[in-house]
């Protein structure tokens, strides 16, 4: 076993001190067990994603999407759906806080190579909380069950020697509780008509999948305002690829990375909101020097970007990174996503590089 | 003049009324500024009780050599791992040992790379001075750093710990922003070959 797969089993098991220490972690008697308002179906066909679980059809009356900043998860295939109970509608009184109605569903399938490993689900069960649940898919391919709340290791291999891994409510709701809302993917600016074409690892729009035209057309945004499809959400940039790049870093960091996040004295702000958004609001964060120091750095002199040598960027180095302590976003992936470390790079070496 | 007297009187009567009056409404904040302190100076002093039981010193306070043996060097209390110490490469695992830490008890070597013990004095560069609470709660509970960053390396015990009421977490917490701030940046984990 690779010291480093071990170590990830270590940390799925949270007990990697043997030797030292004997204590299982079941995490039995913590208070940060999941409060869970109803108990969660036990399988994924009986959740009401689908309208006839034998043959997987979805619901027609729930509302696909795709976010145009989509998160990377090693290159999964993803599917999502959102359901509203009927003659409910979203408010939207706070732009970058939705409040959705109680008894709103969503689901997230993540597919590897064809296969459906994992369906991610989010209840909102009351006013004020939602449930988060997973379901691991068979190996038949015909219905999914429900992981535990500590998650699933190694579910999936995803690369040669690379597994996917079911994250644990804790690991969730690390980044899904960090923001105002719950809800990160379905926002104004994740589904404005006007669609990033160059968003990194974008995905097509489908025809069905709704935006924000067609939900306040359907009155399911409340209350309605206009300008969300007269003049719709779009990161302000100087360039097509600091637009994306400034999408990419937003969904991938800013989930945790935001003025409202417990992470806020970092000073690290990633999230762009509907508007009024763009370069001004990550760049002082960019040019400051981390805490975290680049291995093998001279200590206190490793910067998020670094003017000299974008390359000794500790956003590169962490985006490069899948080691445990070092990688950013630090959970939900064990591949570094090439595509966007070539994007951020060559951004960087435009923007901030100086002789 | 005796108008002047009058309203000396009128005057001084007022003062003391006045300062009466303040006096008593000065009172209960006083009161409850005074069990205020009484609560925090308890939940400081549990804290330091839980900091001692929970052995935080025996990895936190690099370890000297002293009159009666290997004991914490408690004028660098847990101040973590000491920055200008260098190590050389960590021997790699043997048979069963697959873990190695050095003498100061701050730098463990195993499967996960080589950790090194944090500065949980309150200094604002390289403790945790600039942390929450709500920080240091997380970072107990998930074992993620901040609650939401990298994992927490071993030796760190976190899944003994992740048990521990909100109470005493922020007990602990309260204590260790009390303590005299040590400035210490200690290094960052040091990964395996992947």
């Amino acid at each position: 076993m690779k010291p480093v797969t071990f170590w990830r089993s270590c940390a799925a098991s949270a007990l990697c001190l043997a030797s030292v220490a004997t204590i299982a972690a079941t995490g039995a008697g913590s208070e940060a067990s999941v409060a869970r308002p109803g108990p969660l179906p036990s399988r994924l066909s009986e959740t009401g994603l689908y309208s006839d679980a034998s043959s997987l059809t979805v619901d027609p009356r729930h509302l696909a999407f795709s976010p145009q900043y989509p998160l990377w998860t090693d290159g999964a295939q993803k599917r999502r759906w959102v359901s509203l109970p009927a003659g409910t509608a979203i408010d939207i009184t706070d732009i970058e806080v939705w409040s959705f109605p109680v008894g709103t569903r969503f689901w997230k399938e993540f597919s590897f190579g064809g296969r459906r490993v994992e369906t991610r689900m989010l209840v909102k069960s009351n006013r004020t909380d939602w449930q988060f649940a997973s379901y691991a898919w068979n190996d038949t391919q015909t219905d999914a069950v429900l992981a535990p709340v500590t998650g699933l290791p190694g579910v999936a291999e995803i690369a040669p020697g690379k597994k996917h891994s079911i994250p644990s409510v804790e690991d969730c709701r690390a980044c899904h509780d960090s923001s105002r809302t719950e809800v990160l993917g379905f926002s104004a600016l994740q589904l404005s008509d006007d669609r990033d074409a160059n968003a990194i690892h974008g995905e097509p729009l489908v025809n069905g999948m709704v935006t924000l035209r067609t939900l306040l057309a359907a009155n399911r945004l409340q209350p309605g305002r206009p300008e969300l499809v007269s003049a719709p959400p779009r990161i302000p940039a100087a360039s097509s690829q600091e637009r994306a790049v400034l999408g990419y870093l937003s969904t991938n960091c800013g989930a945790c990375h935001n003025s409202n996040s417990t992470l806020a004295p970092l000073k690290l702000m990633f999230k762009q909101p509907a508007y009024g958004g763009g370069l001004g609001v990550v760049r002082a964060g960019l040019v400051r020097q981390t805490k975290w120091d680049r291995p093998g750095a001279v200590p206190e002199t490793t910067s998020v970007i670094d003017p000299v040598v974008i390359e000794h960027s500790a956003l590169l180095y962490r985006m490069r990174s899948r080691r445990p302590a070092s990688q950013m976003p630090p959970l939900g992936s064990v591949t570094p996503d090439a595509a966007a470390v070539d994007h951020v790079t060559r951004w960087a070496l435009e923007e901030f590089r100086r002789p | 003049m005796t108008q002047r007297i009058s309203t000396m009187l009128l005057t001084t009567t007022a003062l003391a009324l006045v300062t009466t009056m303040v006096g008593r409404a000065d009172a209960p904040p006083q009161t409850s500024s005074k069990a205020s302190e009484a609560a925090d100076a308890a939940q400081v002093k549990r804290g330091q009780y839980l900091v001692k039981i929970m052995a935080c010193n025996d990895c936190h306070t690099p370890w000297i050599v002293g009159a009666n043996g290997p004991e914490p060097d408690m004028t660098r209390m847990l101040s973590g791992h000491p920055a200008q110490m260098t190590l050389p490469p960590a021997p790699g695992p043997t048979g069963p040992w697959v873990m190695h830490f050095a003498g100061t008890n701050t730098a463990w070597a195993g499967p996960w790379g080589v950790s090194f013990t944090a500065n949980l004095t309150p200094d604002k560069d390289s403790g945790l001075g600039e942390w929450t609470e709500d920080m240091f709660v997380a970072t107990i509970r998930t074992g993620r750093h901040q609650g939401k960053g990298r994992v927490v390396l071993p030796p760190m015990p976190i899944g003994q710990y992740k048990n521990a009421t909100d109470e005493d977490l922020k007990a602990i917490f309260r204590y260790l922003q009390s303590i005299p701030a040590i400035r210490n940046k200690v290094p960052t984990p040091l990964e395996p070959e992947e």
